[in-house]
């Protein structure tokens, strides 16, 4: 399981990379996404995988050791919801710098 | 009085009077002035009361806690001598007010004035009365920031913002050093209260940072008393009002430097370093200071050369280190403060009714206005040293310390001489003010006819000169008791015995005052001729202009060296930068591991699930074609975007974080129609008529692919290594301890962001609602670019085959395009409301909450956008998204603070389940209620960004109607 998350995590970090540094700003928009999600799961990763471990605190008795790690995921929540916020800053400063400059190159103007 | 009260009431008054005064009207003279002068009258009152008290206990004190953690304290002290600068502040205060009330133009913004000045005077008083060295620190800052507002009053002339501007960074710029001293104070002592680092001076003189912290505190002083070489901000501030230069720039702002130096006397004074450092300053200071103040034409800078002489005398009286010096010091403070704030108002009065300040324009102005010229006599006499005036008092003392030996050198040697040299100027430039404004020739071409000004503008002036002159007169029966406070409250057991007395015998003080008397007015009739006609400023040194020298080091500080880092370190180009940043991110992570190695891998992976494996495959696979489509096909890469989110969210489901997915799951439905609403407005691009591949452009791509490789491979190595960890002990069990405890919740998640970290998601949902008006402004003067303008190439398409069609209008397909769909999103929206109402509530005990529910809500409404349209929905519903946004923030911040009604900190919740009917037990803590903030906040925000970018269709259209109509028109 570890593995499989790892790999994605990669997979996604790297793609994400990959457009960050490409010129045209909608590859931006979507490298960061790809890196947010990443990041979020590396996040929520630190909390180890467990399958089935009880999320809500129920009445019945056992050790809160069962229980899902609540931390990342608080920290994860605030982060989804922080990268929707970045996003769509940057996709209006996209279409902003678009409508001023007449290029969707991240820089205003083509490379020369 | 309660004495906690009294200092309080003293420190915070100024600055309830200033908020007052800045809200009277703004041709409200008389009513500022009572408001200014009232507060500051209610101060000496308060001030006058306290001194039996403290004559009875040496201080009365008062102590808030404040940032406890950090040894900072609300403290306020008040001993002799804060009380004595605590009446100057107050009483000339006052008198100032009452002369502002006249020397104020009615077309001047008074609000403006009396705010700034009041809470300078709330300033300065925190300066003398703060307990506490941080929050000395903190009212000095305020006296320099005030003092700027007030130097910068007349804000249209130029010379008045540039003198602000230097004086700004002159003494803010000692203010942080100050800081930086007192914080080592506070290491050396352990404390910042300052009745413990006054009985702490021995620890401070042996200790190994005590030159540091000396050379810190002194640049602090030094430059707030404008002493050489920091002295140069003083002339310039002149360009400020009057009345701020006679408040400010002689009786207190400037004194709070030598009020430092005599506080700390105590503690640093007395070691070598300490008197040459201090000696050197108020030494060059006293010479220069009279030596410049011969040769202005400017009446007000005259007095500024010689308020920094004076400041000098004080300084260098301090350097000594003898108990005597400083209790000379203490008098001159306190002599000065009369006689310079009586001349400055009478230099106003000479420009108030003359049109000007010009030494050389003025003359025999005695016939005009017999009064002020006679008043300025005396008080020009004080600033002499003449006898039976208060500045004779204090000069001898000056005199008598001078010539005793405190250090063998050539410092200690040369300052008699020194004092009797600067004393003869004195004696020079006194008289030239007196001599060339009252007396000689009539003046020529006056821009003004002069005359006496009313009573009460010359009122203060006369109070001070009097008070010279009673204290000159009799000085032990006057001024000596509360001299004597102010100086046990320094000198405690060290006080010496001192005579105030005018005749002490022919001793050799009277005989240099003499000398001084008799140099001063040879010099001035030796130089007279060449002061009627000479340029501004002293000869030679006028060539070293030191604003000059100041301004040339600001540009190359702040512009020539900036704007080469700038241009030799950086690059505009965007992706550098970023290239940089993932290189260093992937630095940053490889030393520790290079370093530290990886460590003991100790729990075995588990084992692999291939439904799981299949979803990130797939995942996998939209992300990496994600990255190949980007940049030709968008449609493309937003949908295989989709799908590597969905792949995550399916992995919080499958690791037991339903929270998680559904934030996830909706978000993703927002940030696509987000996108997708973006579009639109993209340039076409496409592969057959793009540039051809360059032999660069493939060197590059394969650059940037080995760093995304590196970085991927890395991170996936760093998440395994985390994950296969046994996981450590954290704050988790304390949450999951406490969470249904003390929450009243069960959803920890939930519990956890509303309300143990409810102020980090107080910050959040700010930054949330930051960003989407951000985005409302920026779309608000959004311009398409030109080849975006016409409608979409779908659209048209629709129109042609309408036109085509004989039984079709054009519009009727775009109309009946996704006719089922929309029929279903328009029915969905009381459904997903209800949904996010569900959300909300159970978001305490089970997956949910505000940040869900939220953009649930927005969802609802972004599809009805999507489905009729923008005018159709625009049409019908309306949204008032900023609204959301405050209330949200209001709401949650409501909740927060009502949390203070019960005496518990910021944000404490209570919880309790409430039984409504039909619904069943609801639980209904007031973390509750702070969801309901952070509902309506990113409802409004998501909402707002959402509705922002769907609106802009219909913005264009009317632009296109507007620019075909205007058309039609022209032809």
């Amino acid at each position: 399981m570890e593995a499989i998350l790892a790999i994605g995590i990669g997979i996604l970090s790297g793609s994400g990379v990959w457009l960050l540094l490409r010129p045209r700003t909608y590859q931006v928009i979507m490298g960061l996404s790809l890196i947010s999600y990443a990041v979020n799961l590396f996040i929520f990763s630190t909390g180890r995988l467990r399958s089935d471990a009880p999320p809500v605190l129920t009445s019945q008795p056992g050790s809160l050791a069962d229980y899902a790690d609540p931390l990342p995921q608080a920290l994860v929540l605030t982060a989804i919801v922080i990268s929707f916020a970045t996003t769509a800053l940057f996709l209006v400063m996209l279409l902003a710098s678009r409508g001023l400059t007449g290029s969707d190159h991240v820089d205003g103007q083509e490379r020369r | 009085m309660h004495d906690d009260l009294l200092l309080t009431l003293l420190v915070l008054l100024p600055f309830i009077g200033s908020v007052f005064a800045a809200t009277v009207s703004s041709n409200a003279r008389n009513s500022e002035a009572w408001l200014a002068g009232a507060v500051a009258l209610s101060c000496l009152i308060l001030i006058i009361a306290a001194y039996p008290a403290i004559v009875a206990n040496g201080a009365i004190r008062s102590e808030f806690d404040w940032i406890p953690a950090l040894g900072l304290s609300f403290s306020l002290r008040m001993d002799g001598f804060a009380w004595m600068f605590a009446v100057l502040v107050s009483g000339i205060g006052f008198l100032v007010v009452l002369y502002a009330r006249y020397y104020m133009s009615p077309k001047d913004p008074v609000p403006r004035f009396f705010s700034f000045f009041l809470a300078f005077m709330g300033a300065m008083l925190g300066v003398v009365l703060s307990g506490n060295l941080i929050l000395l620190v903190l009212f000095w800052e305020l006296t320099s920031l005030f003092s700027f507002l007030l130097i910068g009053y007349w804000h249209h002339n130029a010379a008045a913002r540039d003198g602000a501007r230097m004086a700004l960074i002159v003494t803010g710029a000692g203010g942080l050093a100050l800081l930086t001293g007192v914080l080592l104070i506070g290491h050396i002592v352990g404390s910042y209260d300052l009745d413990r680092v006054l009985a702490s001076g021995d620890a401070i003189r042996s200790h190994a940072l005590y030159v540091p912290t000396l050379v810190l505190i002194l640049l602090g002083a030094l430059t707030k008393s404008a002493q050489f070489p920091f002295h140069f901000w003083l002339p310039n501030a002149m360009a400020a009002p009057t009345p701020v230069s006679a408040y400010l720039h002689s009786a207190t702002l400037v004194k709070a430097g030598v009020f430092l130096l005599a506080r700390l006397w105590p503690v640093f004074a007395g070691t070598t370093e300490w008197f040459w450092l201090v000696g050197l300053a108020g030494t060059a200071s006293l010479l220069l200071g009279a030596f410049f103040a011969v040769f202005q034409r400017d009446l007000k800078g005259l007095l500024a050369y010689s308020t920094i002489s004076h400041l000098g005398l004080i300084t260098m009286l301090l350097s000594l280190g003898s108990p005597l010096g400083a209790v000379a010091a203490i008098f001159h403070m306190m002599n000065h403060a009369t006689f310079k704030a009586s001349l400055f108002m009478a230099a106003g009065i000479v420009d108030h009714e003359t049109g000007t300040r010009d030494m050389q324009k003025l003359g025999g102005l005695f016939r005009f206005m017999p009064i002020t010229a006679t008043l300025a006599m005396v008080a020009g006499a004080a600033m002499a040293g003449v006898p039976l005036l208060n500045g004779f008092l204090s000069k001898e003392m000056f005199f008598a310390e001078a010539i005793e030996t405190h250090l063998h050198s050539v410092l200690d040697t040369a300052e008699p001489y020194a004092a009797v040299v600067a004393s003869a100027f004195a004696v020079t430039y006194s008289i030239r003010f007196i001599h060339s404004v009252f007396f000689g020739q009539k003046p020529a071409d006056l821009p003004r006819t002069p005359h006496e000004p009313p009573f009460w503008m010359r009122f203060p002036i006369s109070f001070l000169v009097i008070a010279c002159l009673i204290v000159g007169i009799l000085p032990s029966v006057t001024v000596g008791p509360f001299l004597q406070t102010a100086v046990v409250a320094v000198l405690g057991s060290r006080t010496p015995e001192y005579s105030l007395a005018i005749w002490h015998g022919f001793n050799l003080p009277l005989i240099m005052s003499l000398v001084a008397l008799i140099g001063g007015a040879l010099i001035y009739v030796a130089l007279k001729g060449y002061l009627q006609q000479c340029a501004d400023g002293p000869p030679l040194f006028r060539l070293l202009d030191a604003r000059r020298i100041f301004d040339d080091a600001l540009v190359i500080l702040s512009w020539r060296w900036a704007r080469f880092l700038e241009t030799s370190l950086t690059t505009r180009r965007l992706q550098p930068q970023l290239r940089l940043l993932v290189l260093a991110a992937l630095l940053a992570a490889l030393v520790p591991l290079y370093a530290r190695g990886l460590g003991p891998l100790a729990a075995i992976p588990s084992r692999i699930d291939p439904v799981l494996a299949l979803v990130w495959l797939t995942g996998c696979a939209c992300a990496i074609g994600a990255a190949y489509q980007a940049k030709y096909h968008r449609l493309v890469a937003l949908m295989l975007l989709g799908g590597a989110g969905l792949a995550t969210c399916i992995t919080f489901v499958w690791f037991s974080a339903p929270d998680l997915a559904l934030t996830q799951l909706l978000v993703e439905i927002v940030t696509t129609v987000l996108i997708l609403l973006g579009l639109r407005w993209l340039p076409k691009r496409s592969e057959a008529v793009d540039e051809p591949v360059t032999f660069a452009s493939r060197l590059r791509r394969q650059r940037d692919l080995a760093i995304a490789v590196a970085a991927g491979v890395g991170f996936a190595a760093l998440a395994f290594a985390v994950m296969v960890r046994p996981l450590p002990d954290t704050i988790a069990s304390y949450f999951l301890e406490n969470a249904y405890l003390m929450g009243g919740g069960r959803n920890v998640v939930n519990v956890i962001l509303v309300d143990f970290r409810a102020f980090d998601t107080l910050g959040e949902i700010t930054v949330l609602g930051i960003v989407a008006l951000t985005v409302f402004a920026l779309l608000r003067r959004f311009r398409p670019a030109s080849d975006s303008l016409g409608a979409p190439e779908q659209q048209r398409v629709q129109n042609a085959f309408d036109e085509a069609q004989p039984d079709r209008k054009q519009g009727d397909t775009v109309g009946d395009y996704l006719l089922v769909p929309a029929a279903t999103m328009q029915w969905l929206f009381p459904v997903i409301i209800v949904l996010a109402i569900y959300l909300f509530l159970r978001g305490h005990d089970l997956p949910g909450g505000g940040f869900a529910a939220g953009i649930a809500m927005a969802a609802a409404f972004i599809l009805q956008y999507m489905a009729a349209g923008t005018t159709w929905v625009e049409d019908r519903l309306r949204i008032l998204p900023v609204n959301w946004i405050g209330m949200g923030l209001l709401v949650a911040l409501a909740t927060g603070a009502g949390s203070w009604l019960f005496d518990y900190p910021f944000l404490t919740s209570h919880s309790q389940y409430l039984q409504l009917p039909l619904i069943g037990s609801v639980p209904a803590a007031t973390a509750l209620l702070f969801d309901l903030g952070v509902l309506g906040l990113v409802i409004g925000a998501t909402v707002l960004m959402l509705v922002a970018l769907a609106h802009q269709s219909v913005r264009k259209l009317r632009a296109a109607r507007l620019s075909a109509a205007a058309g039609e028109e022209s032809p």
